[in-house]
């Protein structure tokens, strides 16, 4: 910063104050709209700057989220968020960056950079909004889309499996996992959750495209089957669920994972607790799927570790500490050189 | 025996000791090393040329490195050159006919003998020539080219029993046997030092410091040096060569100086673009041939406050420096032909949201995989053009190995200036090919001025400054928040916008904005007469060649005149003036004709060109002949020509006759 006097002063931002002057343009009725909203009020309460805060997307619906924030912002081309929000992060370590993308955005186009940014642990926070469906491109199956789904790219049912982005994530050795639905009060907490996590940061949100895959996930927001159908994961806590808190999750005799009914012998001891701290549980926690099992929510897993960009400028310290910072001159004339006389 | 370009001085016996040597005087020598690429060649090579230089030599070097990494030891496509002109005079290649070649094995010396001129001195390695190992390299049972008339006849062909005699020097060291084999590259290098009258010192003291004390491994050194020094001693005493040969000093000015790569040079650059900008490279690059040195260098940087980002896949490389341009520092990205396809999209973003951004394209033969080692010019198009929509950026070439220090400085200072992506255009032969470098002080160099804006109340994200460039605000400046992205913008609010009108603008904005770049290139100079019978136009590594080949003409009392261009997009204002000036104009190009072709299209001239897709860089001669060509007025309604073959490619009889199966 040229003029060291423009710090703004320090007044308390409101939701509203995160919101830019363009209209949203999603779908009436989009999850989207939702997760906008918990973002806005995440970001106030948390005491965050809209001059420190940047959104980086690629393409797809959710990737227009950059301009409805009043914040630094950059809608890039399809699956490089990562790419693009690393060198963010590397220019500039202090600034708080978000990365918004989808199922395609992110699993598809973009999933080798979905994995290197996860596996580098470049402080950031990513948001991928699950709809299982291609939204802007009107309607095709997505990798997260169910086995036979019919779709306008695949009339007869679609034939590749299914990718768990948990899984995924786990396995690329992220520090911060976690799962949220688009309505739901605990998505707050989840993204409270992973904004304060020093690392990447990845939050699978479960979305609702009303337009071209309706009801996708209504087994996990209907009020009446949602209690049967998610499990709210709670650190040092037993796997408990159901309406009256009476099914939990527990290992069989060949350590499956098993859904039993409380009582007549079975007690909440029984269950497996929820340690956050621990990748095998976690993996075995993002394997849990509907109908067979309830979907947990919240934050699978979370370890502390070094941040990329940090350990990049701890090696420049340490260079220049080694090696002193010679100027220009001594620079060019390190290593062989000889002179030639007049 | 012909080892080198005479002088006209005569030769004089050589003055010292018992010997019966003479001793002759050279202006300029050229000499190859060819090896297994095990045998240490390119060490060998490079330090004949840092002696050469030290000693006061003009240096020019082409490594020639093997296709395959891993292949099988002993065959042809697992050889290993380096080839080093020194001359007393003002050189610009690294020359053409090989006046004395170092074979260590059979497959080296298959794969090099036909590049040696007729009379020339062939130093073989007479140990590994055996049975396997002609087998091995090709040729026919019973058959040993060393014994061939053919050979015998038309080179000077000495047989050292260099690995006996490595062995022998080294007995007793209490080294294994593979470990003593390894210093015989030294102990040809010494020998080559003798017939070329160079001292060791140089080499000594390299070893010294990095077997001894970087690698602490001072009894490899020392095996080292005694290898060297028994090469040497062997020449004196055995007095094998009739004439030792001496290339005296070039009339350079003085000053301090190293040699660089093309690859050096240009991190050295870019490093320094830093400093001159207050900003801090960021170079972002997934590795590839032959680009990777440039990262390898920048790596070794951190303590000039280099940061190396070494992605996933070419297209995270050149997202992540278009993220640093937004965050507001020095954005570089480094690859090569097939990179650069993969970045065309992202370089588009970059072009959309007028980042500066350094993309360097270290071009090597294509298309596809094509020949990873070897040099070529065919992605200039693809720099042009290579990308969707009408997404002009501003395109430089590097001329010579020590240019590529000041062309990625010029690439810095014009994407800072005018927030766009400059795509910068090396080689391979420039990149891994060397010449001493007048190291200039870094007070002539000027300041590249950055600014960013503060001022909320004025800011306009697409509001054009009097170069059409528009304002560099970074995140992290209260009140400057905005969106940028690779859709439409509209004309200075770059909010989206897909009203037609704009579209149309913001086009036409793009395009005059790197029109606008012209104010900042120098106008095109000719060397040779301001007007005449023949204008040689070139541009990037062919530089040097070209140059030459247009001199000799100009001796030779041809009315011709060379151009080289430096900047592709915009070209300099003046150049179709300069092109009526000449009667005919002759574009050579190691490609099929691309630069050619854009200057049919936009100056609309009958340009001819000589286009050669061998992998290897232009021979003097190869253009020396096409310039004699066009002028004899034979070359008739082609458009453009191949190189003539090599007169001794052409006669050669070596592989055609002896390639078993
Ligand atoms: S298409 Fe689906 S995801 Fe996209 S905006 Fe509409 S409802 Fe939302």
């Amino acid at each position: 910063m040229s003029t060291p006097n423009t710090t703004v002063p320090l007044t308390t931002l409101t939701p509203k104050d995160f919101s830019s002057d363009q209209d949203v343009r999603w779908c009436p009725g989009c999850g989207d709209y939702a997760i906008l909203n918990q973002v806005r009020r995440v970001l106030a309460a948390l005491g965050s700057r809209r001059e420190k805060t940047v959104f980086v997307s690629g393409i797809g619906c959710s990737s227009r989220f950059p301009y409805y924030m009043n914040t630094y912002g950059f809608h890039s081309i399809h699956g490089r968020a990562p790419a693009i929000a690393s060198g963010v992060k590397i220019a500039n370590p202090e600034l708080d960056v978000w990365i918004v993308t989808g199922d395609g955005d992110g699993l598809s186009i973009g999933g080798n950079h979905l994995l290197h940014i996860l596996r580098r642990n470049v402080n950031v926070n990513i948001l991928l909004f699950n709809n299982r469906i291609y939204g802007l491109t009107k309607g095709q199956y997505s990798p997260t889309s169910e086995e036979g789904k019919k779709t306008k790219s695949s009339p007869m049912g679609a034939i590749d499996i299914p990718i768990t982005p948990l899984s995924i994530a786990l396995a690329a050795e992220a520090s911060f996992v976690a799962r949220a639905i688009d309505v739901d009060k605990n998505l707050a907490d989840v993204l409270q959750a992973a904004a304060q996590h020093r690392g990447t940061s990845f939050v699978e949100i479960y979305q609702d495209c009303n337009i071209f895959n309706h009801f996708a996930f209504q087994y996990a927001t209907d009020k009446a089957t949602k209690d049967e159908h998610v499990i709210y994961l709670e650190h040092g806590k037993p796997l408990v669920f159901g309406k009256n808190r009476d099914k939990g999750i527990r290992l069989d005799g060949s350590h499956k994972p098993e859904v039993v009914q409380l009582g007549k012998g079975v007690t909440e001891d029984d269950l497996i607790f929820h340690d956050q701290n621990d990748e095998n549980l976690a993996f075995l926690l993002s394997r849990l799927s509907y109908p067979q099992f309830p979907e947990p929510m919240g934050v699978f897993y979370k370890a502390e570790d070094d941040c990329y960009e940090d350990l990049l400028d701890g090696q420049v310290r340490q260079a220049v500490a080694a090696k002193g910072s010679p100027d220009l001159d001594a620079f060019l004339r390190s290593g062989e050189t000889y002179t030639v006389g007049a | 025996m012909v080892a080198g370009t005479p002088t006209n001085a005569a030769s004089q016996p050589a003055a010292a000791g018992a010997s019966h040597t003479q001793r002759v005087e050279l202006a300029s020598a050229v000499i190859r090393f060819a090896g297994d690429s095990g045998d240490g060649m390119q060490l060998a090579g490079s330090q004949f040329t840092d002696t050469s230089a030290i000693a006061g030599n003009d240096v020019a070097t082409l490594p020639d490195f093997p296709a395959e990494i891993r292949a099988p030891a002993g065959t042809v496509p697992g050889v290993s050159g380096f080839q080093i002109n020194f001359s007393s005079q003002d050189i610009h290649t690294p020359g053409d006919e090989v006046n004395a070649l170092i074979a260590m094995n059979p497959a080296a010396f298959k794969a090099h003998i036909q590049d040696v001129q007729n009379g020339g001195v062939v130093v073989v390695n007479d140990s590994e020539f055996d049975k396997v190992n002609l087998r091995k390299a090709g040729y026919p049972e019973g058959y040993n080219p060393l014994d061939d008339s053919k050979y015998q006849d038309r080179y000077k062909i000495y047989r050292v029993p260099i690995s006996r005699l490595n062995d022998e020097s080294l007995a007793g060291s209490g080294m294994t046997a593979k470990d003593t084999g390894r210093c015989k590259n030294m102990w040809a290098l010494g020998l080559i030092y003798f017939l070329y009258d160079r001292s060791l010192d140089t080499t000594i003291k390299y070893l010294d410091d990095y077997f001894g004390k970087k690698k602490k491994l001072p009894q490899v050194a020392e095996a080292n040096i005694k290898a060297l020094k028994a090469g040497y001693y062997f020449g004196e005493t055995a007095e094998i060569f009739p004439v030792r040969y001496h290339v005296g000093r070039a009339p350079v000015s003085p000053g301090t100086y190293r040699k660089v790569t093309g690859n050096e040079a240009t991190a050295m650059g870019l490093v320094t673009a830093s400093k001159l900008s207050g900003k801090t490279l960021i170079y972002c690059t997934y590795p590839i041939t032959p680009a990777s040195d440039i990262l390898h260098d920048l790596a070794t940087m951190r303590h000039m406050g280099v940061k190396t980002f070494q992605a996933e896949d070419e297209i995270a490389a050149v997202c992540a420096a278009i993220g640093v341009a937004f965050a507001g520092q020095l954005a570089v990205t480094g690859t090569s032909g097939p990179g650069l396809a993969l970045k065309s999209e992202a370089i588009g973003l970059a072009v959309m949201t007028e980042l500066p951004l350094v993309v360097i394209d270290v071009q090597r033969g294509g298309p596809s995989t094509g020949l990873p080692t070897k040099t070529e010019q065919s992605d200039l198009l693809q720099a042009m053009f290579g990308r969707n929509g009408d997404c002009p950026v501003i395109v430089l070439a590097a001329q010579s190995p020590a240019d590529c220090f000041n062309a990625a400085i010029e690439a810095v200072r014009l994407a800072f200036k005018h927030m766009a992506p400059v795509l910068l255009l090396t080689d391979g032969y420039i990149a891994n090919g060397s010449e001493p470098w007048k190291v200039p002080d870094a007070s002539s160099f000027e300041k590249i001025p950055v600014s960013h804006p503060t001022d909320a109340a004025s800011f306009k994200p697409y509001q054009r400054d009097e170069h059409l460039a528009r304002p560099w605000a970074i995140p992290g400046t209260p009140g400057l928040e905005h969106r940028i992205g690779g859709l439409e913008k509209a004309d200075i609010t770059g909010a989206v916008s897909y009203d037609p009108a704009n579209h149309h603008r913001m086009t036409e904005l793009r395009a005059a904005k790197i029109v606008k770049v012209v104010d900042d290139v120098p106008p095109a100079q000719v060397y040779g007469p301001e007007q005449g019978d023949l204008l040689v136009v070139g541009w990037g590594g062919t530089y040097g060649s070209i140059r030459t080949a247009v001199e000799r003409a100009q001796h030779e009392g041809r009315s011709v005149a060379g151009l080289h261009m430096r900047h592709l997009n915009p070209m300099p204002a003046n150049l179709g003036q300069v092109f009526r000036r000449y009667k005919k104009v002759l574009v050579p190009e190691l490609n099929t004709g691309q630069l050619r072709m854009l200057l049919r299209a936009r100056y609309l001239i009958d340009a001819r060109g000589l286009n050669k897709i061998y992998g290897k860089p232009f021979l003097v001669e190869e253009i020396h002949y096409a310039i004699e060509h066009m002028l004899s007025g034979q070359w008739g309604d082609r458009e453009s020509i191949p190189p003539q073959p090599h007169a001794l490619e052409a006669s050669a009889p070596a592989q055609e006759l002896h390639t078993g199966g």
